[in-house]
């Protein structure tokens, strides 16, 4: 158990100065800390690991205290038995993979070493590196070296900044896979700490979200971040369509209520929130979650249906992004989302006028 | 020939004293930060840019009966430095001071400090993360400045002058050697002198440009820039 209270002030440029103010209990496990950049996601791990010096507050593992700010108690980092992987993964160049994950035992004889190295070479399946140089691995083997050098040392704690981003989803997995294989025996706290809502959601355990180094939310990914109440939060995990709107009814016993958008006419119903009838709220839509007709649909569950004309159309990757201006004055425009087949059966070009579909359930009322 | 090897001797002492001092003086400058370190900085960089006669007149005067070191010498040796191959090492190593300290930093500087944080957090000390991670890694700028300070003392002259005087054997160095024959019209020994100094330079600059192009141009800059 990792228990933390801290404060630290950051200042930077104007936009991505804060202080950081968090307390965190993180049991054995996996725990994700999601947010968007400039959050104070890596500031908090800093923090954890004793590179950073807080202004104020404790840190505890275990029962044990690694920083009191108020008694002047500050572990140094290297007698803190923490593990901490960074985004760079920070292995040594002029190292062989097994002189990486050899460099944390110094302090064990040379034949309980050896055995050590082979083991967690062996965890993190990468023994046929052993004596490959740092930087003769290739991206995916790098992250399993930098966890087997990490884990080497037997730590008390196991923190990750975004080690894994560059990689692809089914390499992500593999390793994971083999962390939480690991982590079975040791059971250790692991903080994971990601800007990518796709990595919450394919690690799907506790998420801790900061925003502006606060905590603003706690609980299961799906919990926490399929409805967000907080507009910052919204952007950060990816609802490409954000709206102001006015509550023009609530219908209490149906659990829904109509909001006007502000600009333009439209009007989309939404489940009931804590607004009052009048009250100016946001909605927040994921691109992917809107349906594209090119005539008007009749006899659906979706309760929103808004005419409208796109506007741009682009292929990214295998996705084609439409933008779609509803009514006829355009005030409004969606994002959508499509995938390259539904581009080509619905023949859907620029100027071409569709119907756009939403379900009452995918348009998400937030607070401020 | 003597005046070579005199030359030879000196610059080694004096580059295996630099890389000795150098090196803590160097990772306290590059890791450190406090309110009055740009005035080290400037004391470290003070050689590049004072006329070598103003250095040897100073240290000369240290050096001499009165002077602090001296005395310290007349106390534990029962003799003076100046005009000796000891006081030579000695004004010579402030003289090289910059061309072996400013490499170092540079080298240090431009380490990857998550590398000394990983390094800290896998348990290793301040001088383990020194002597394993940032020593490797700095080498080709260490190499610059061992090879920087040696040539830089191998073609010294105003220093030497002021501090060693003449003396056959004892503090005539090669380029005081080439002076006096110049002096006395022994334009073929003086020639011969003056070809190998340019050829040990120009192999010694070329080794340093070979090891770290990177490195050796910023140092070289602030060198050409006298």
């Amino acid at each position: 158990m990792l228990n933390a209270r801290l404060q630290k002030a950051r200042s930077g440029a104007a936009h991505s100065s804060f202080v950081l103010d968090v307390a965190l209990e993180i049991p054995s496990g996996i725990t994700i800390v999601f947010g968007p950049s400039g959050a104070g996601k890596s500031t908090l791990l800093d923090c954890i690991a004793g590179l950073l010096k807080p202004d104020s507050g404790r840190i505890e593992i275990n029962g044990e205290m690694l920083l009191d700010v108020q008694q002047r108690i500050d572990v140094p980092p290297a007698k803190r038995k923490i593990a901490y992987v960074f985004q760079s993964l920070a292995l040594f160049p002029h190292m062989t993979a097994e002189q990486n994950v050899a460099y944390g035992l110094a302090d064990i004889p040379a034949p309980q070493r050896a055995s050590r190295v082979k083991a967690m070479l062996g965890a993190f399946r990468v023994e046929q590196l052993a004596n490959r140089k740092a930087d003769q691995i290739s991206g995916g083997e790098k992250q399993r070296v930098a966890l087997a050098r990490s884990l080497a040392t037997s730590p008390r704690v196991l923190l990750l900044d975004e080690p894994l981003t560059a990689l692809d989803e089914g390499l992500k997995k593999s390793i994971m896979e083999d962390l939480r294989r690991w982590n079975a025996a040791q059971n250790i706290p692991i903080l994971y700490v990601t800007h990518s809502r796709a990595e919450v959601d394919a690690l799907g355990e506790r998420v801790i979200v900061l925003d502006q180094g606060k905590i603003i939310s706690t609980g299961t990914p799906h919990e926490v971040l399929d409805a967000p109440r907080r507009s910052s939060l919204a952007q950060a995990s990816g609802f490409e369509n954000l709206f102001s709107g006015v509550v023009v009814e609530l219908r209490e016993s149906d659990g829904v209520m109509r909001v006007r958008l502000v600009r333009g006419a439209s009007e989309i119903e939404t489940p009931l929130g804590h607004a009052a009838l009048g009250t100016t709220v946001r909605l927040a839509i994921r691109a992917g979650d809107i349906l594209l007709a090119t005539e008007r649909p009749y006899g659906l569950s979706a309760r929103n249906v808004i005419a409208g004309r796109i506007i741009s159309l682009e292929q990214r990757g295998t996705m084609f992004v439409a933008q779609v201006a509803a009514d006829a004055e355009g005030a409004v425009v969606f994002t959508v989302h499509l995938t390259l087949g539904a581009r080509r059966a619905l023949e859907l070009e620029v100027n071409r006028p569709v119907w756009l579909v939403l379900k009452t359930y995918s348009c998400h009322v937030l607070e401020d | 020939m003597n005046s070579l090897i005199l030359s030879v001797r000196l610059a080694a002492c004096v580059s295996a004293i630099l890389l000795l001092i150098g090196m803590p003086l160097a990772y306290w400058l590059a890791y450190w930060n406090w309110r009055g370190k740009f005035l080290l900085e400037a004391i470290v960089a003070l050689p590049l840019v004072l006329p070598p006669t103003v250095l040897g007149f100073y240290v000369l005067i240290a050096l001499g009966p009165h002077g602090p070191i001296g005395k310290i010498s007349e106390a534990l040796f029962h003799r003076g430095l100046a005009f000796t191959f000891g006081g030579l090492v000695f004004a010579s190593v402030l003289y090289s001071f910059p061309f072996t300290v400013q490499p170092l930093i540079a080298s240090f500087e431009a380490m990857d400090r998550r590398l000394l944080d990983a390094s800290a957090l896998l348990g290793a000390s301040r001088f383990r993360t020194f002597t394993k991670v940032i020593l490797p890694l700095s080498l080709p700028g260490i190499v610059t400045a061992v090879v920087l300070s040696f040539a830089h003392t191998l073609g010294e002259f105003g220093v030497v002058l002021m501090v060693g005087g003449n003396l056959p054997g004892i503090t005539r160095t090669a380029s005081i050697d080439i002076y006096d024959r110049v002096q006395s019209m022994e334009y073929a020994e003086a020639n011969r002198m003056a070809l190998v100094l340019l050829i040990i330079s120009f192999v010694v600059l070329s080794a340093v440009y070979g090891v770290n192009r990177r490195i050796g141009r910023r140092v070289w800059a602030s060198w050409a820039a006298r």
